[in-house]
């Protein structure tokens, strides 16, 4: 226990020596100061943490990552974006963030439809509202990035404006001798009747050590519809944290999937408040791991009004030493009643040692509801194998055919068709290999 | 076609098969028949590969070669066709796609060239008259909510599509109704030819009356005890199994 306190206390010293602490915002510097004091307080999870006890990145962090500075601006980034198959494949708004710092030199325009604003641009009554959702209390990380963000970015999306092309916010991400630790941030407000769908995804440039320590938060308004797709896919050496808040409203949908697939460790933490009635949150996710790359997805959502509906579908294919973790948090306050709350949890290990550590939380407090919960964890289906290949079909694509059909479900919640068979075309490399 | 020759084999360590010996040339029909754990399924899985069957002694040749050395799919590939009495749902795989493959991979070994999408689409189409079954079925994932019945369609479907040269309908007949049974039946005859043969593993005679079969053998403890023709069906039909397992007792005594 000392000893772990004792690494939880270098870990913020580490930190709070950081340029990035060091920059002065001065609209941010309550949030900085409470940020501060919480971090100070809390420090960061130890082993024993109950919230992150499957997954110590506190101590990943601390043993690899030397400089908790930003890394410096990547020059030519005009050049090698325009390199990137899936950019290129995709048709939407960019908005890039050149090592967490948000570009908009680099970004399109937005036909306005939205607005996209720096946060060293906006007004009091906005900076207001960063850090109301995502509360730094809620998380060290959380808190790590309020106090450490030397920019950000609020994306508005105006009463009813309909986007159909996806916003795709792409962070080029580069270590250098510089540093390694970026703290991007994003806060969305998506207005009355809009419609959006927002595909997220980092390009790393480089394989060197670096720490990529995120906060979303998302105010989704009366009857928007909300999409978010996220693709993790870095390399063996990237440490992640996302932190995503969202508050859902009257009749609203908020629909998020996200796909790991290459890391060293990432933890998601992904909380819905569904605030008023009728509104709806899904929240899906596919990880297919191997190596020793760890996973960890950490799901909230809290039903808080009657007749709001929850999905959640997290999928894992694990093979090597990879570890997955789940943990689905689900409330049910005592008004919330007529909720439908569903969360599935499937996993097929493909090795001796590899791990999967699952956790459905379930606390209802309405008795007019209707909840379920499943999680399973098994190897592959032996006897459709034997089906399969008693058809001719030989061994190694038998085996993709079921891997694939598996991670299909997930796959399928994607409606952006260029970026779905982007996706598809990873599993399938993926799925087909020595994986 | 088919030559087993002293087939033993074992699950977990106990045998099933004590030493079977069959003949099969181009053209036939066999029956195996046998009371209820005489070990007629782990013949046909056996023959088909199911790699938790142990072979513990004889040999299996299959148009000249030795069939035992080949992978369940080499063994499909080469024309082995085993009917499942369990037909497996494997939700997420669709049925054309799963099926394309399985023409396209078994086409790849034989040398020949793949089939095209719409190749294979007339190809499905006339083999879907044969079995009488329902478009929809296949644009739907693989047996996944599908019937007893639909399931052993299925099967036969697939049959007609990948034209073996040795079909193993493995307990086909359970579950069925007598309109199901006969559609399959008339699939079965209508794939019939001089150049491929048929086992048709069944517990009851009744399918025997629509698959007419050239030769009846019938099963006990591993062993093949009796053989003949399609009267021993009927036989066996009108007085049970009792009178086999006395006679074998009999003569082992």
């Amino acid at each position: 226990m000392t000893l772990s306190l004792k690494k939880d206390h270098k870990l913020l010293d580490l930190f709070l020596k950081s340029e990035s602490v060091k920059t002065d915002l001065p609209a941010f510097s309550d949030l900085k100061a409470e940020s501060r004091l919480v971090l100070e307080k809390a420090g960061f999870p130890v082993a024993k943490s109950e919230e992150y006890k499957y997954t110590n990145i506190s101590k990943k962090i601390a043993d690899t990552i030397e400089n908790p500075n930003a890394p410096s601006p990547i020059s030519g980034l005009e050049k090698v974006e325009t390199q990137q198959e899936l950019i290129q494949s995709i048709d939407g708004y960019r908005i890039i963030f050149n090592n967490g710092i948000p570009d908009f030199n680099l970004s399109d325009a937005a036909d306005g439809l939205f607005d996209v604003d720096y946060f060293t641009d906006l007004d009091p009554s906005e900076v207001k509202e960063i850090g109301k959702i995502e509360k730094s209390e809620k998380d060290p990380f959380s808190a790590l990035n309020s106090l450490s963000f030397t920019q950000g970015i609020k994306i508005n999306i105006p009463e009813g404006s309909v986007i159909k092309k996806p916003l795709l916010l792409i962070n080029y991400v580069k270590a250098d001798e510089n540093g390694s630790c970026i703290h991007p941030r994003v806060f969305i407000k998506a207005g009355k009747n809009s419609q959006a769908t927002i595909i997220e995804l980092s390009i790393y440039l480089n394989e060197e050590t670096v720490f990529v320590n995120s906060v979303s938060e998302w105010d989704v308004a009366q009857n928007a519809h909300i999409r978010h797709y996220k693709l993790q896919d870095g390399h063996k050496h990237t440490l992640e944290v996302h932190n995503t808040g969202a508050n859902v409203h009257r009749d609203a949908n908020l629909t998020s999937v996200v796909m790991s697939l290459e890391a060293g460790m990432i933890r998601n933490n992904l909380s819905l408040n569904l605030n008023a009635s009728n509104c709806e949150g899904n929240m899906y996710g596919l990880y297919l791991l191997n190596g020793k790359t760890h996973v960890d997805n950490h799901t909230n959502v809290d039903h808080t009004q009657p007749h709001c509906q929850s999905n959640e579908l997290y999928k894992g294919i694990l093979t090597d030493h990879s570890r997955g973790v789940f943990n689905g948090k689900i409330f049910v306050r005592q008004i919330a009643q007529k909720t439908n709350a569903f969360q599935q949890n499937n996993n097929i290990l493909l090795s001796e040692d590899a791990t999967v550590n699952t956790k459905p939380q379930l606390e209802i407090w309405a008795d007019d509801v209707k909840c379920s919960h499943g999680c399973t964890t098994g190897q592959l289906d032996e006897e459709a194998l034997f089906y399969l290949r008693a058809r001719g079909i030989g061994k190694e694509s038998a085996r993709a055919l079921l891997l694939y059909a598996f991670a299909g479900e997930v796959l399928d919640k994607i409606s952006v068709a260029p970026f779905k068979k982007y996706c598809e075309k990873l599993v399938h490399e993926r799925l087909g290999g020595s994986y | 076609m088919l030559s087993v020759k002293n087939l033993h084999a074992s699950v977990e360590g106990t045998a099933i098969l004590n030493g079977i010996n069959l003949e099969i040339k181009p053209g036939e029909v066999h029956a195996i028949m046998g009371p209820n754990g005489s070990g007629k399924s782990t013949l046909a899985s056996v023959l088909a590969g199911r790699e938790e069957y142990e072979v513990t002694a004889g040999e299996v040749t299959f148009k000249g070669k030795d069939l035992l050395e080949l992978s369940p799919e080499d063994r499909a590939r080469e024309g082995v066709f085993l009917a499942f009495q369990y037909p497996v749902e494997i939700p997420g795989v669709s049925s054309t796609n799963f099926l394309r493959t399985a023409v396209n991979q078994v086409r790849e070994y034989r040398g020949q060239e793949p089939l095209d999408a719409v190749k294979f689409l007339s190809l499905m189409k006339e083999k879907m008259k044969l079995v009488e079954i329902d478009q929809k079925l296949l644009s739907r994932a693989l047996n996944e909510g599908f019937s007893g019945g639909e399931k052993k369609k299925n099967e036969i479907f697939q049959m007609a599509v990948l034209e073996p040269t040795l079909s193993i309908l493995d307990e086909t007949d359970s579950g069925l109704d007598i309109d199901a049974l006969k559609v399959v039946a008339h699939g079965v005859n209508q794939l019939k030819s001089k150049d491929n043969a048929t086992i048709v593993v069944t517990h009851y005679q009744r399918l025997l009356d629509y698959i007419v079969p050239d030769y009846v053998h019938v099963l006990f403890n591993g062993q093949i005890v009796k053989s003949g023709t399609k009267e021993l069906a009927l036989e066996l039909e009108e007085k049970g199994y009792d009178w086999i397992k006395d006679e074998v007792s009999g003569t082992a005594v």
